[in-house]
């Protein structure tokens, strides 16, 4: 391999790093609020909010419905208005966060159901407000899942972020698309694959250990 | 609260002191008014409660017995509004509960404390955070906050666990935390859903016996939900039987306990009630063979002094022979019931207990 391509390696490397984690940051700051409503004004829920959450709750089906790479695509026009640029990384972070989000919100919003109820109960009980009951109670009873699924969040993003690549975001998708594929260049192709599993990897380790801890109090 | 509040868990003393008038605070009443409550659900209408006019004094313990879905829970619950009333009002030191703002019910909530069946800790929180949220939530300053958690861990002798988690806690831990937890506001009303339900007779024993230490040091009211009778016998100043969303019998606990009127009470007291000795029961029989046969007679009493056997003996100028005998007090008053051979000649109405005849038995083998 060349000094070059291992340069552009390196820079794809951080580009899909910071596709990624953009994007992922503003899955968390969207997709908990949005999960926390979606629990707290369904069926049962103690700020109930039947058709805000019955609207919320479809937009975020249909968003969940539409494949990463078509999602990209239509919302060209979307990202063009919010980073005035099409390509680059910026302009992939917008498609990404928008497919993350609700992806992230439903996973969180199980965790959250999952939380007892006799807990909101005794929270109720000693006078706290609806909003200390979701940061003192829904919130750090339901971590361990919420960092479970950001995790399975952040794998499924470095994946759909390769396929931005192929739009020209840049990115490791990108370097292996141009110079793997179409150039029949193997090693890179192998090289690409490699950092790719060992980022997944450590994502998927450092969860899954952040989740254990959490759990073995 | 002091440090000499420390619970000191003492054994079981006969008399409860029932809550002196005279001091009588004013703080802790609760007074029900023609309360019902109707679930809607999917599954059709479910009417919990009915009717229910009662009036529950300041420092008193007061228990809500009843079968399963009798309508306990949503009693109690009515009572810090986690549940409200359909029907009727339900007044906290005279003032009518329905019409409080959000920013009330938060205060109302912080004078009531409640425990629950199972407990209701947070897993993610240690003891002390556990104990500390009503005071964070409150927004108490940090160190006094630290100084009324100590207090109250000490009260519920839970030193030494402030900084375990709850998963790593007995039962009777677990609600040993729920107790501080709920006393750390400094509530005036305590609510017990089922507090011991979870939990083995001994742990139980233990828990009820803080419950009264706490009425007693704290003053409070203590409501509490149990369908078991020995709970109530254990703990309570006076008690509620619930069938069917109504108040079928109140009063003190050992006048219910002595002369229970209702069907629903005397079921859920039939547990602590004693068959006659298998051996007896079999060999008995409806009326005398003999000269020699021996009468089998139910003696019972209820708030009287403890019966002079003696006097048992000379009232029917003979042999009097103890076969089974229950014999407690509650509040003070003695409540028992014995069962005794007569001779056949002997006349109950002499007796100077209550008398029934079980039945005739030959004499000694
Ligand atoms: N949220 C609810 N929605 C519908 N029905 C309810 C609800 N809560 C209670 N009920 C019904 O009201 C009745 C009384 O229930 P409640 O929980 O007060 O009884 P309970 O005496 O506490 O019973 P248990 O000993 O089983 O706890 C029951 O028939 C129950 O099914
Ligand atoms: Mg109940």
């Amino acid at each position: 391999m060349s000094p070059q391509m291992i340069d552009r390696l390196i820079s794809a490397f951080f580009d899909t790093v910071l596709m990624v984690s953009a994007s992922a940051g503003i899955a968390v700051v969207a997709g908990i609020p949005l999960a926390v409503f979606l629990v707290i004004s369904g069926p049962g829920g103690f700020f109930p909010a039947p058709r805000l959450n019955r609207v919320l709750g479809a937009i975020v089906n249909g968003f969940r419905a539409v494949p990463f790479i078509v999602l990209l695509v239509a919302l060209i026009p979307f990202t063009r208005l919010v980073t005035g640029t099409t390509i680059g990384v910026w302009a992939a972070v917008v498609p990404l966060a928008i497919s993350a989000t609700p992806f992230f919100a439903r996973i969180a919003e199980v965790s959250l159901r999952e939380v007892d109820p006799g807990l909101v109960e005794a929270a109720q009980s000693i006078g706290a407000s609806r909003w200390q009951i979701v940061r003192h109670v829904l919130l750090p009873e339901a971590l361990p899942g919420i960092i479970g699924g950001f995790t399975i969040t952040v794998v499924s993003m470095i994946g759909a972020s390769a396929m931005a690549g192929a739009v020209g975001a840049g990115g490791l998708g990108d370097v292996a698309i141009r110079y793997g594929y179409q150039r029949f260049d193997t090693t890179i192709m192998v090289v690409v694959i490699v950092i790719l599993v060992a980022l997944v990897s450590l994502v998927q380790i450092s969860g899954d250990t952040a989740v254990r801890r959490l759990r073995a109090r | 609260m002091t440090g000499a509040l420390a619970i000191g868990v003492s054994e079981r003393s006969g008399a409860r002191v029932v809550p002196d008038v005279s001091v009588r605070r004013i703080a802790g009443t609760v007074r029900f008014e023609g309360l019902g409550k109707t679930y809607t659900s999917s599954a059709g209408e479910v009417q919990a409660l009915s009717d229910i006019n009662l009036e529950i004094e300041a420092g008193e313990i007061y228990g809500i017995i009843g079968r399963s879905g009798a309508g306990k829970s949503s009693l109690l619950r009515s009572i810090n509004r986690l549940e409200s009333p359909s029907e009727g009002r339900v007044l906290v030191d005279g003032e009518d509960i329905a019409g409080l703002n959000e920013a009330g019910l938060i205060r109302l909530r912080r004078r009531i404390g409640m425990i629950f069946q199972h407990f209701n800790l947070l897993a993610s929180k240690t003891v002390r955070e556990n104990v500390a949220l009503p005071l964070l939530i409150a927004g108490v300053p940090k160190d006094e906050a630290a100084t009324r958690v100590a207090e109250v861990l000490k009260l519920v002798g839970l030193e030494g666990k402030e900084d375990t988690y709850p998963s790593r806690l007995s039962g009777g831990q677990k609600q040993r935390v729920g107790i501080a937890r709920a006393l750390v506001n400094r509530p005036e009303i305590l609510l017990c859903d089922e507090a011991t339900s979870a939990l083995d007779p001994e742990t139980t024993l233990s828990i009820l016996r803080l419950l009264r230490d706490i009425n007693r040091r704290l003053g409070l009211t203590i409501i509490l939900i149990t369908h078991e009778m020995s709970v109530i016998r254990e703990v309570c100043h006076r008690v509620l039987v619930l069938e069917r969303g109504q108040i079928v019998e109140t009063g003190p606990v050992w006048q219910v306990f002595a002369r229970p009127q209702h069907d629903a009470t005397q079921a859920l007291l039939a547990p602590l009630k004693r068959d006659l000795p298998a051996d007896l029961a079999a060999r008995l029989r409806p009326r005398a063979e003999s000269l020699t046969d021996l009468h089998v007679v139910e003696l019972t009493f209820a708030g009287e002094a403890a019966p002079d056997l003696a006097a048992l003996s000379a009232a029917i100028n003979g042999p009097v022979r103890l076969v089974q005998a229950a014999v407690e007090r509650i509040e003070g008053h003695a409540i028992g019931r014995l069962v005794v051979l007569l001779p056949g000649r002997a006349d109950l109405a002499r007796l100077p207990l209550a008398a029934r005849s079980l039945g005739h038995v030959a004499a000694d083998d």
